[in-house]
This record gives C-alpha cells, structure tokens and sequence, in this order.
C-alpha cells in the first residue's frame, strides 16, 4: 500500500509553509511511510464520549474505508483531523512532524488535507467553474486574492478538473442548479483542486444513483496511490468496490480492521450492526 | 497574462454603467451649479439651497448604504452599528470645522464655545492637530478604521455571527452615545458640534462653498461605486460571498475567514467615516443622535429596500427612503416611524430582493410576454 515515490518527488515545504506566510506549519514528512496518525483520541461532549482512546494509522497512498453504526464517532473523527474539533487528550499527527491539533482548518487544509462533507457543501450562487476557482491550490490570503487573475495554465487545470467530474458542460451554471450526484461530484473535484495529500470523503455517495456510485469508486481508485483516501461509507456495494481495508467504529474506538470480508465476518461487528 | 489594474477597473463596469455615471457627474459638477448660481431664485429652473442641502446630505447616506451593503449584502454580515463609524468620521472632521471658528464664536475666545462654558483652559490632548485639515482628514479615515479594525478583529475571531454580532454592534453605537453624550468627553456633549463658519478658510455657507462640498459628494459616491463593483467582482468579492454562503467549506479549502471579514468590515467603516465627514459640514452639525441605534437601523432599512447584494439598490434604497422621508416629516411628522416600520416589514415578506430586486421581475415577466 505504500507508495512513497509518488509522494515524495516534491521538494519538501514546497507547499503550505510559505504559502500562507503568517501561519506556522510544519513540513509534511512521509518518510515513514505513514500519512495520517491518530493516537489515544478522546473528545467528549458533556461527558458523553464521542472518541474514546481511537487509534487509527493510515499509510501514504492508502485507500481506507470507515464504517460503523450511527453515533459511532466517525463524523467527530473527520472534525478532530480537520481541526474543527478539539480533541481533550491524543495526538494527532499528519506525516511524521505535523501535529495537527495545533492547526487552524485553513491551515490545516494548506498543509494537504481536503475534506468532502456529509451533505455535498459547495457555494450555490457561483457558477461550477468559480467554485472550483476558489478551491483551487493558491495562495490564499486578502491580498492575493484582491490582485489575483487567472492564469491560462489555471483555467486549464480548472477545465481538465471539470472533464474528470464530468462537469464540463455545466461550467457556467450556478452550483445550486445541480443535480444531487453532481453536487457531490462537483465537491469532491473542489477537493482535487487543492491538490491535498489526504482525502477525507464523509459518505460521497449518498443520493447518487448506482450508475454514478460506481463511476465514483473507480475514480477514487484511480486516486489511490497518488493520494491517500479516507473515505466514511454505509455502502457496501462501494465499499466493497473500493477494496482495501476496512476500520470497523463503534462508540469511538477501533471495534475491528481488515479486509471487508474478514471484517463481515467479525462476531463483534455483526452485533454491534444487528443489535443486541 | 495579467491584466494591468487600470483595465481591470475599467472593466468593472460595463459600458451603460459607465455612461450613467458620466451623466450623473455631469449633472452634479455641471447642471446643478449652473441652475443654482444663473438663475434668479424665483425661476422655475433655479435649483434651491434647500434642495442642494438634501440632495447633498442623501448621497452622504448613499455612500453609508453601499458601505453597509459591502458587509451585509456580500458579506452576509448584518451590522446594526454603522451609524457610529458615520459619526465618528462626523466628530473627526467636525473638530476641524470648530477649530476654523477661530474668535468668532460667541465667546471670542480660542478654544471652541462649548469648552469655554465647561471652564476649561486649554484645549484636551486628542484636540492637538484639529486646526490642521490634513490632521483632521487623516483621522476621519483612521478613527472609524481602528475602531472598527480593534472590535472585529476580536468578533470575528471569537466567530460570533449572525443576530448575536448585530445586536453586539448595535450595543457598540449605543455606548459610544452614552459616551459622547457626557461633556466630560470633550465632543460638546449632547449639543455636539455646530455653527461652524468657515472650511479652508472659505465661508461655509457661500454658494460656492456648498456647490464645491456637494460636488465632492457627487464624485466621492461615484468612485465608491467603481471601487466596489471592482471589489465585488475581484477573486475577494467572490471569496466574500462564499463566506456568506458556506463559512465552513471556505475554510476547509483554506482561506481564513477572519481577515476577508475584517478586511471589508474595516473598508466599510472607513467609507462610512468619509460620508459622515462629508456630511457634517453640509447639514452644519454633529452630535450623538447620530449614533442612536434607530439610525443604524435605518440604515440597514435602505439597503433592504433597495436591493441587497447589488450595488446600485442601496442608492435608490438611501434616495427612496429618505426622500420620503423629508416629505413625511413635513406632512405627516408623527407617522414617519410607523410608515417605515411598515416600509421594512413590507419589503421583507414580499421584496426579499427589494426595489432593484422587483424591476429584474419586472422585466423577466415583460420578456417572458413578448417572447
């Protein structure tokens, strides 16, 4: 699962770092092979435990599936990696240097980590090409911003992404014209425009008709390698398309790992989904 | 290819936008003092001072409603406090209008009537620099821009939104007029400034003085249109409205909320400071009401009737509703607040896009007609 060369051909600190000038982040180190690393989580709210001593490792390059039952933690998980959430005791580290509960989101999300929402979060009133714009990998301070101007190599980039969404014709609608399956579409290629290093996809399927499901397991396949991927799922049928391993959550904390078989299989996961 | 900043302000906006605003310049810098200074008062073509003073001091409010548009029309931020950033600028160049008295108030002393009355001797530190119109400009942009850059750095920092940050702001003008209206705070306490005399030592009241000042306002308001519709148009204005539309995604690709919302909370203010000093030496006064929460509130009142989110709405908004204004107090003087309760609640169920808003229907249906 490892791929490191295709990973590792940056110059390090290439990206992140003096993008965002004013922000302190450190330089992402995969050289162990290891892109995400969650040790010893715990969040609570108001006593109730939503993460409980989680432990998860995810490999430079991997495609990784998470599933469990409702309330199991997984949405807390994508919040604690992305920032958003505190956690109130754990480490969480991206690459080998970046400790990522010191991180606001934006510079977490500079730093190389996209994430897709749950319900599909785009911007309505731009048009399809604009929120892909905005996406985009730049620097993103006031400034900038104020003098930028798109340059022909990066409405070529805007364009390519809009052909591998298959959103090409839509370019000039207003997001909120677009179908459901689109919307998700037209976020997860808002996600590739950042060029991020990990993908986290909160359940990207939903509301898409099988025909698109299965389009978006091979693109995310293809992804693999290139990227790592995590990706949180109640669908088997693309859960088991995806292949690679499955982490089995439950009342935040790893309940089993392995391949989706094995997992199925598992008496302790069998009765955490049927019920006791 | 990059395209230089002079092309790109000039495609800001388009070319019958352009041509309205040359006309609209032509009229304010040609048109209005040729008919107020060649034709006796008495012709049917004299254009009055009392019509200058209106029309002046509306697009004084004009410039506050784009101001307030820039924040809550594109940026989804309701400020109900704007009117204290107008006044502070009001109070900046007030000072210096005080200043310009000299010896001819009614004390003929130096110091500024009302610090004669209150016994003090000399004038209060922050007084230093008033006689200097220079000074006096530097603070009416820096006053409103500090003031404004100190509260939102920690508003938007603390990521309070919505209500919570309207009624915060509406707190804010009314303290500050709690404050303003003490003598001990050295603006002329609840009399605020007035009876001012002279500007650049020019008389303040001559006809000439008043066409120069509603001449500035002309093109002042005219540049803040270009410089906003350029603003919006910018990958800035676009970043804004992705703020406004979906926070939380904005900042997961990595943009930071917090200076994009500073940024233009900061420029509003400043443009409300330019307006208020604009406004002061038009209508001849100063003084706390300004900073009353009701005419912040107004204020948000003419954006919505004009048309949120479009440039052009919050002016017809500001000449709307404050022609009406000037009408109803005249005619009916105890039913103006209750008509523009009735204003507000009327377009906010059945205008959402306000007048600008109901004119695009208007038009979609015309067309959809002849089609």
């Amino acid at each position: 699962m490892i791929l490191e060369t295709t990973l590792d051909d940056r110059p390090e600190g290439s990206d992140g770092a003096d993008q965002m000038g004013h922000f302190v982040t450190g330089e992402l180190d995969l050289s162990h092979g290891v892109a995400l690393y969650l040790e010893d989580i715990t969040v609570s709210f108001d006593g109730f435990k939503a993460l409980n001593n989680l432990n998860l490792a995810i490999d430079a390059g991997e495609l990784r599936c998470i599933i469990g039952p409702n309330g199991a933690g997984k949405t807390t998980m994508m919040d604690v990696i992305t920032g958003k959430t505190r956690p109130d005791s754990g480490k969480a580290y991206f690459g080998q240097t970046i400790d990522l509960t010191r991180l606001t989101e934006p510079e977490i999300a500079h730093v190389g980590i996209g994430r897709k929402f749950q319900k599909p979060t785009i911007f309505e009133q731009h048009t399809v090409f604009e929120n892909l714009e905005l996406a985009m990998k730049t620097d993103k301070r006031v400034w900038k911003s104020l003098m930028a101007w798109l340059a022909g190599d990066e409405r070529d980039k805007i364009a390519e992404t809009l052909r591998l969404i298959r959103l090409d014709k839509e370019a000039d609608r207003p997001a909120g014209l677009l179908s459901h399956g689109q919307k998700q579409w037209l976020e997860i290629g808002m996600l590739l425009m950042q060029e991020p290093k990990l993908l986290l996809l909160d359940e990207p399927v939903a509301g898409m008709t099988d025909d698109e499901t299965m389009r978006t397991a091979e693109l995310f396949v293809s992804l693999a390698g290139k990227h790592s991927l995590v990706v949180v799922e109640h669908d088997m049928a693309f859960v088991e398309k995806l292949g690679g391993l499955v982490t089995v959550l439950h009342e935040g904390s790893v309940l089993a790992e392995g391949d989706l078989a094995t997992v199925q299989n598992d008496q302790r996961v069998i009765e955490v989904y049927l019920g006791r | 290819m990059r395209k230089p900043l002079t092309l790109r302000i000039l495609s800001a906006l388009d070319t019958k936008s352009w041509l309205a605003l040359g006309v609209f310049l032509a009229l304010a810098l040609l048109v209005v003092p040729v008919l107020h200074l060649n034709f006796p008062e008495d012709s049917a073509f004299h254009v009055s001072t009392y019509a200058i003073t209106l029309i002046g001091k509306i697009m004084c409010y004009a410039l506050v409603a784009v101001a307030m548009d820039l924040i809550w029309g594109y940026g989804g931020i309701l400020s109900l406090g704007h009117g204290l950033f107008f006044a502070l600028g009001g109070y900046a160049f007030g000072m210096y209008l005080m200043r310009q008295i000299g010896r001819d108030g009614s004390y003929g002393a130096d110091l500024p009537d009302f610090m004669v009355f209150l016994d003090w001797k000399e004038l209060p530190w922050f007084w230093l620099g008033s006689d200097s119109f220079g000074w006096a400009s530097f603070l009416v942009l820096a006053v409103p821009a500090v003031v404004a850059f100190v509260f939102g750095y920690f508003a938007f920092r603390s990521r309070i939104k919505g209500v919570y940050f309207s009624i915060i702001t509406q707190a804010l003008t009314y303290a500050a007029m709690l404050l303003f209206f003490r003598n001990e705070t050295g603006f002329g306490g609840n009399n605020g400034f007035t009876d001012f005399k002279r500007v650049l030592g020019y008389s303040i009241t001559s006809p000439e003085t008043r066409l120069v000042l509603f001449g500035l306002t002309a093109v002042m308001l005219a540049a803040t249109l270009v410089f906003a519709a350029w603003l919006v148009k910018s990958k800035f204005g676009r970043v804004l409205t992705a703020i406004r539309d979906a926070e939380s995604r904005v900042m997961f690709i990595g943009y930071n909320p917090l200076w994009y919302k500073l940024t233009i909370w900061v420029i509003s203010a400043v443009l409300c400071g330019i307006a208020g000093a604009l406004y002061v030496p038009q209508v001849g006064i100063i003084n706390p009401s300004e900073m009353s929460p009701g005419n912040s509130i107004e204020i948000a009142i003419w954006v919505a009737v004009g048309g949120r989110g479009t440039l052009i709405g919050p002016i017809i908004g500001a000449f709307v509703v404050n022609l009406a204004k000037s009408w109803f107090t005249v005619s009916f003087p105890e039913y103006w607040l209750f008509f523009l309760g009735l204003l507000f609640i009327v377009v906010t169920l059945m205008l959402p896009q306000g007048l600008v808003g109901l004119w695009k229907k208007l038009m979609a249906k015309k067309e959809g007609a002849a089609a």
